[in-house]
């Protein structure tokens, strides 16, 4: 039996395991101080990086973490405390059905609402469709970590005199933290290698740009680019991209994670 | 100081369900009074009328009067300021399990808006001292969370925890159910000195402690109250028959 066990976690870990490790080998030849610091240089040109890709990467992620935690921690708690009832069944479909929606889709959607109204493409636009497929997660996660806070703890706090509300934000969410936050960045770390979401809302950018409201350049957007081209030294490139984008996702889950460790022990 | 309890014409529903015909009864301040009766007789659903506790649960409602002290709990008193006023501790320990001891007994006053740190420190110590638990605890108030204690030390945090509130009236919910026999002897004990302070009501399912701690004691039967008297008489020479057989062991 523990034979079993060992194996089938072998066998979870095999593919995560081959994948880092063939990306290292292709990308690490790639990565040096330029690939880090620089813009694409045009095709021909050896040299230059995905500095800007780098950083709109964040930018677009810090929008849709600042538009889609609030919203499915809200909708979370609102589903576990208070929706107990019809409308909460209903807002639990749609949300299940959201997850469910292809993200080129969901890209589309932000298309509609951000990039025809300010009539280009922009960070806002990519951050809010992937806000957009954020929030079902977010949702439903924390709405299951709500709900395995006992009774008993709620009861507590109602018996001290502390209204319903009080209760919910600082027992009920406080209990269930550690959880909610799980959710929270299994939402993340699965937004931020998305591609076809950004495809027609940030649509990428060979330049540096610091302006939300303009076209901007994402890892993925990048080495889809790059993937796909004719050129060998992009082909690196993209391998070196992708190893990074996934050094990013998973120190900033990793950093998330001791802050909130560190966090919870000193106290309201 | 404890206040006194008066209830009137009490009937409690969890939808349409009845759980309490018609109780009567008056609970006399700084003295402890015992609920006992079979299980699903309705004394853990009346101690929860008594702080409002019982329309937390979805469809549960109330009819009739209940006072404490001067304050009229189904009439113009909000339940958040009533809880203040009557505090509660449960059947199983319940301390909040991502929080320090400090928090854990802290915790009332902070989450209803109270932050001075100086009088907090005092209303700590107070409240473990009272609960007879500061000896235990004090070298690892926030070091340790509250979870981490053992079960009858929970049960004592959750008692320095309702008491920090500063209530006249602590009700308990079978404290004891979940405890060893010396845990169960502290606890007791505690009852006895928390007299001197408080108006206690609780609920037991052990006989010989309603006899221990308590001066009066109610039976209850099938949602009613069969007889309400001195715990002596209760004991020796109940008047009612059902009375009679529940505490010879005759029934329940």
């Amino acid at each position: 039996m523990t034979g079993v066990a060992v194996l089938t976690v072998l066998l979870v870990l095999l593919p995560l395991v081959a994948i880092f490790t063939y990306l290292v080998y292709k990308g690490i030849g790639s990565i040096n101080l330029a690939f880090l610091t620089q813009t694409p240089k045009p095709v021909g040109e050896a040299g230059g990086g995905m500095a800007n890709a780098i950083v709109g990467s964040m930018v677009i992620l810090a929008i849709a973490s600042s538009l889609g935690v609030p919203l499915g921690i809200g909708a979370g708690i609102f589903l576990s405390e208070y929706g107990r009832n019809r409308y909460g069944d209903m807002v639990r479909f749609v949300s299940d059905v959201l997850n469910g929606v292809p993200s080129i889709v969901v890209g589309i959607v932000a298309y509609g609402l951000v990039v025809m109204r300010q009539k280009h493409f922009s960070a806002l636009a990519g951050g809010v469709a992937l806000a957009i497929m954020m929030i079902p997660t977010i949702a439903r996660t924390t709405e299951q970590m709500l709900l395995l806070v006992p009774q008993s703890t709620r009861e507590a706090a109602y018996g001290l005199g502390v209204s319903r509300w009080r209760t919910t934000l600082s027992i009920t969410v406080r209990t269930a933290t550690s959880g909610i936050i799980t959710g929270v960045m299994l939402a993340f770390a699965r937004v931020a290698g998305e591609t076809a979401p950004l495809l027609f809302t940030a649509f990428g950018n060979q330049f540096w740009n610091w302006k939300t409201d303009q076209p901007t350049a994402a890892l993925s957007l990048q080495i889809f680019t790059y993937a796909i081209s004719p050129f060998d030294e992009w082909h690196r490139q993209a391998w070196a991209g992708a190893l990074v984008l996934i050094v990013l996702i998973v120190s900033a889950v990793a950093a998330v994670r001791i802050a909130v460790r560190h966090g919870t022990l000193s106290g309201a | 100081m404890g206040v006194g309890i008066k209830v009137e014409h009490l009937n409690a529903f969890y939808g349409k369900t009845q759980a309490l015909f018609d109780v009567n009864i008056v609970v006399q301040a700084n003295h402890a009074t015992a609920l006992i009766g079979p299980s699903g007789c309705g004394k853990s659903t009346f101690i929860r009328c008594l702080n409002r506790m019982h329309e937390t649960i979805p469809e549960a409602r109330v009819e009739g009067t209940v006072h404490i002290g001067d304050l009229s709990v189904y009439n113009g008193t909000s339940a958040t300021q009533l809880r203040r006023r009557v505090g509660m501790v449960f059947q199983k320990p319940n301390p909040f399990p991502t929080m320090s001891i400090y928090d854990n007994v802290a915790a009332g006053l902070k989450l209803n808006g109270f932050r001075k740190r100086k009088q907090l420190d005092e209303v700590v110590e107070q409240s473990l001292h009272n609960a007879a638990l500061w000896d235990e605890v004090k070298d690892s108030l926030h070091k340790k969370s509250g979870a981490s204690l053992s079960g009858g030390q929970q049960q004592r945090l959750c008692i320095a925890r309702a008491l920090a509130v500063q209530p006249e009236v602590l009700l308990m919910d079978e404290p004891c159910s979940a405890l060893d026999p010396i845990s169960t002897g502290k606890i007791e004990e505690l009852i006895f000195q928390l007299k001197e302070q408080y108006t206690i009501v609780i609920v037991t399912h052990n006989m010989q402690q309603a006899a221990r701690v308590a001066e009066f004691t109610g039976f209850f039967l099938l949602g009613k109250m069969i007889e309400f008297d001195k715990t002596e008489k209760i004991f020796t020479k109940p008047s009612d028959k059902r009375t009679e057989d529940y505490v010879t062991g005759r029934f329940g």
